[in-house]
């Protein structure tokens, strides 16, 4: 898709200066019937505009509104909701899924879909009444894009002013490879690529490189330190028994992990700059792919809480523009049923129960930190003592916006209100079990347990697999070792263990042995190998 | 204030997902013939011209992940809309996952073993009809009577009028005006209004007049040279050259013969129908377009329309040449052999008036054949009968004679069938690509 704007409607709108209207008496509406224009989408923007910069005070990048048809929409969100994605089957194949499901009206379509990009391009579902419209503009050009723009995650991982070009970039790198080496070899690539995406992202920042100076003064320091607290009194301590010297095997571990940077959690990441057998492009490929996950990165890990902003940012500005005058109760009627629509959170023993709603939980919490700020019970201030009362709910909204992560902002902010509101309860599972045992309910007692359970169950160190490359003798037989931290005894389901070890042998060239430690104990729970046709797991 | 753009997108090219599609089909495309032929031996052929809703199984298109194992370790998961529970209570689990389970059953978030999804027309009738291809089309090339089509080639100095090229004769007119130096309208103007200017004083000098007499000298001038120097010479036009080129008949017609005596019941019509049906889906992915022509036959033949065909029953005898007799008839009158292919296949439950036969096998070998791109004869037997003609060789009198026909003859194919499901092997079969005959 061609990203450069091919109808720029910003020029052809028309002056309209609704600033004085809305301050002094109730305005004009600002659109009327469910039909919308381009030029009552940029009037309704204006005013969404206003409030969510003087009144909400969110800091956006500059928006770019895009109106796309359903067909769109769906190629869309099957390819990682990226409008710009390469090429792969399984963007296929989810489409054919998602068209499926979507015409037998089984599910409805996203009203929008918004990239974290500067500018921020949200698309917009052309079949919307003029009324959604207004809704996805606040919640997508506004509340999301304060979020992306504003979160330390995405400050951090993402780069929004050159996403778009490397999306381009990859997509273009992908087409050509697939001109000169075959669509079967670019797809085989990719295959094996995808089935380590998860665990093909940094976790956490390096630390920076020193420039040689840093590094010679950081040497001065630390010499200077000893002089200063040097005794010689330790000389004289008789040394532990020491291990006499570490078999040469053992030594030779030692070095080469060193050499390969080993442990190296981004399985991607060491694949691309280690392998032994793969070509430059199709190291470019992995390199593709990583880039891919670790942009969406962030992206999983707030969804909470994105989600949350952009909810309480639609509803607050779509309500301060009825107040307004400038949307008609039959509008507001609609936003309100669509927007009660997304938040419907199903009790755990309904059917239609899919998981905690992120929309539901996000909003509900951002509603519960205007409450404390605004109107305190003594239980507030017990719990948040500098928020409560504070008054200044939309600077302590900005401040939780920028700086958690679903994981920690629930450890934060989750209040002893919303836990009765929502009634939440903790359920302990263990296989071994032939019951599950309610571990904490909304009671004093259990408040700071269902806090930190449902904290936990928004950790990626708790969701995702910990898997480390831990070492490869490139040297020797160039076997590759993987090594899983299991936590609380939750394996890997064997199936696709098997499939996606074959597709790191396929990257590496060489066998891998992927061996389960846990984590607490370092006891060898399985081995599974591609050495072994058959899997013979260690109990 | 933040500057901010709509664009509207809906114009864009909409078949963007097709590139991702087409992969997927290549992937998936051993399955989906698969679950392709078998659902065609239980449906109705009727429907086959629209998209077809395919469940195929998901081994070779699975996006394995590694995921953690729901059946083994500790976890805890909070859940909203609590009802008596109290800390300490214990819930049976329930087989399935139940209560607290969710939807961690499968293990890349698909639930099922199959991939359903909805196949275009276009994209099953690919699939369907892949491998398979016109038979000898090559050898009766030379039958196959080319049409001829213009084509564009390049620009001629001469043609007709309503063939004139007008922006390649502009463009040689103005390089001829620009290098012969023709003055142009304006500098032609800008003189006259210099002559008229001076014409109009009242007192002209002695220098005007000098003046005035070297423009008009310098105005015939300028005029002469636009007079030799044309604004369009004959030598700037250019025509459209077109120039015939043989292009391969893109017509088609296709007959079909059919039996209707008493004898050929509702399912051997059916059975019949079926064979029809397919090939004329496959005719008309080959041709731009292509005709039907249905003969029916009892002891007379008559040319009917497709509902009288399949449904109308009419009683009599059987004589088979009836129709062939018939269908040559129709291709005198109407389909000239030299502008089109043409297609047979006849259907019979094998009955014949006796002798008849041999007049069928003399028609078809010096006539009908012959004017053929193709002729194919379905036999249609119930099952004990099969069993009785086990042996190609053995047989009713017909298909005897057709055998002799059939003797070193590419473009004639017959076969037998008995129920539903030997339809669409039998027409692979006969239509298999050459060399990939099994």
């Amino acid at each position: 898709m061609n990203l450069t704007p091919e109808k720029d409607f910003d020029e052809t709108a028309p002056e309209i200066d609704a600033r004085s209207d809305a301050e002094s008496e109730p305005g004009p509406l600002l659109f009327d019937g469910a039909d919308w224009s381009f030029k009552s989408l940029s009037r309704t923007y204006d005013a969404i505009e206003r409030v969510a910069l003087d009144d909400l005070g969110l800091n956006v990048y500059p928006n770019q509104v895009e109106i796309i048809s359903t067909e769109q929409m769906l190629d869309a969100y099957s390819s990682f909701g990226m409008p710009l994605m390469y090429r792969h089957w399984s963007f296929g194949k989810h489409f054919a899924r998602e068209e499926k499901s979507y015409r037998q009206g089984h599910s409805g379509l996203a009203y929008e879909i918004v990239i974290n990009a500067n500018p921020c391009i949200s698309y917009n579902l052309e079949d919307n009444t003029m009324a959604l419209q207004a809704l996805v503009m606040a919640h997508a050009a506004f509340g999301h894009n304060h979020f992306f723009k504003n979160n330390y995650l995405f400050r951090q991982w993402t780069d929004a002013d050159g996403v778009l070009d490397y999306f381009q970039y990859a997509k273009a790198f992908i087409a050509g490879a697939e001109e000169r080496h075959g669509l079967k070899a670019v797809e085989e690539v990719l295959d094996a690529a995808h089935a380590i995406m998860e665990q093909g992202v940094f976790r956490y920042r390096r630390a920076p490189e020193l420039t040689t100076e840093q590094r010679q003064t950081r040497k001065r320091e630390i010499e200077a330190y000893r002089e200063r607290t040097f005794n010689d009194l330790w000389r004289t301590v008789p040394a532990a028994a020491r291990a006499e010297v570490t078999s040469e095997a053992e030594k030779m571990k030692v070095e080469r992990r060193h050499k390969l940077k080993l442990p190296e959690e981004n399985l991607l990441f060491f694949l691309e700059h280690n392998s032994p057998i793969l070509e430059g492009w199709q190291r470019e490929v992995l390199s593709i792919v990583r880039n891919v996950a670790q942009y969406f990165y962030p992206q999983r890990q707030t969804k909470v809480m994105n989600e949350g902003c952009a909810t309480f940012t639609h509803h607050y500005i779509m309500n301060a523009l009825y107040d307004g005058g400038q949307i008609s109760e039959g509008a507001m009627l609609e936003i309100l049923h669509s927007h009660s629509n997304v938040l419907t959170q199903p009790d755990f023993d309904e059917r239609r129960f899919n998981g905690i709603n992120p929309y539901a939980l996000g909003f509900a919490m951002m509603e519960d930190i205007r409450r404390i700020c605004s109107a305190p019970t003594d239980e507030d201030r017990d719990w948040f003592p500098e928020l409560a009362g504070s008054d200044d709910w939309r600077g302590a909204l900005r401040h939780a916006w920028a700086n958690y992560r679903d994981e920690s902002f629930i450890r934060q902010y989750l209040s002893p209100h919303l836990i009765r509101k929502l009634k939440l309860f903790n359920l302990t599972d263990n296989a071994d079990d032939p019951h599950y045992t309610v571990d904490a309910i909304h009671d004093e007692r259990g408040y700071r347990k269902v806090r930190d359970a449902l904290a936990n169950n928004y950790d990626p160190a708790h969701i995702d697999a910990d898997i480390q490359v831990v070492d490869a003798d490139l040297r020797g037989d160039r076997q590759l070792f993987l090594e899983h931290s299991v936590r609380q005894g939750v394996g890997l389901a064997e199936g696709s263990r098997r499939e996606v070890l074959k597709y790191i042998r396929q990257l590496w060239g060489y066998d891998v042995t992927l061996s389960g430690m846990d984590h607490q104990t370092g006891e060898q729970l399985y081995r599974s190998s591609t050495l072994e046709a058959d899997e013979s797991d260690a109990a | 204030m933040a500057m901010h753009h709509f664009i509207d997108r809906r114009q864009n090219p909409s078949d963007r997902s097709l590139g991702n599609r087409q992969r997927f089909i290549r992937r998936a495309r051993s399955q989906i013939k698969e679950a392709l032929d078998k659902s065609i031996r239980d449906r109705k052929l009727g429907d086959i011209a629209n998209g077809e809703d395919l469940s195929i199984p998901t081994k070779g298109i699975t996006e394995p992940r590694l995921r953690g194992n729901s059946n083994e370790g500790r976890r805890a998961r909070v859940l909203p809309g609590n009802k008596e529970f109290v800390t300490g209570d214990q819930v049976k689990k329930n087989p399935k996952g139940g209560a607290g389970a969710g939807k961690e059953g499968s293990e890349d978030g698909e639930g099922a073993d199959e991939f359903s999804f909805t196949l275009s027309r276009d994209e099953f009738l690919q699939i369907f009809f892949e491998d398979l291809e016109l038979p000898d089309l090559i050898k009766t090339d030379l039958r196959e009577t080319t049409a001829v089509a213009y084509r564009r080639a390049g620009f001629a100095r001469d043609g007709t009028p309503s063939n004139m090229d007008v922006m390649r004769t502009m463009r040689h007119s103005l390089g001829r005006r620009i290098a012969l130096n023709r003055p142009d309208k304006p500098a032609v103007a800008a003189l006259q209004e210099a002559i008229t200017t001076l014409e109009e004083t009242t007192e002209p000098t002695a220098e005007d007049r000098a003046r005035l007499d070297a423009l008009y000298k310098e105005l015939e001038e300028l005029q002469r040279r636009r007079k030799i120097v044309g604004y369009i010479d004959p030598v700037d036009v250019r025509f459209r050259q077109r120039e015939p080129v043989p292009v391969p008949n893109t017509q088609a017609v296709m007959f079909c013969l059919m039996d209707v005596s008493g004898s050929m019941g509702e399912r051997e019509k059916d059975l019949a129908k079926r064979f029809f049906v397919l090939l004329h889906l496959f005719l008309k992915r080959r041709y731009e377009r292509i005709e039907v022509v249905f003969i029916r036959h009892t002891h007379e033949a008559q040319e009917v329309d497709e509902e009288t065909f399949f449904y109308s029953r009419q009683s009599g005898g059987t004589v088979v040449s009836t129709a062939l007799t018939k269908m040559m008839e129709v291709v005198r009158q109407r389909y000239p052999t030299d502008a089109w292919n043409i297609y047979a296949a006849q259907a019979s439950d094998g009955e014949n008036f006796s002798g008849d036969s041999q007049t069928c096998a003399k028609l078809l070998a010096e006539d009908v054949i012959p004017a053929c791109q193709y002729y194919a004869y379905v036999e249609i037997l119930d099952e004990r009968e099969i069993e009785l003609f086990g042996n190609p060789d053995a047989g009713a009198a017909l298909w005897r004679s057709y055998r002799d026909v059939a003797a070193g003859r590419e473009n004639f194919a017959m076969k037998r069938v008995t129920k539903p499901a030997d339809i669409y092997p039998v027409f692979r079969e006969l239509f298999l690509r050459q060399g990939e005959r099994i």
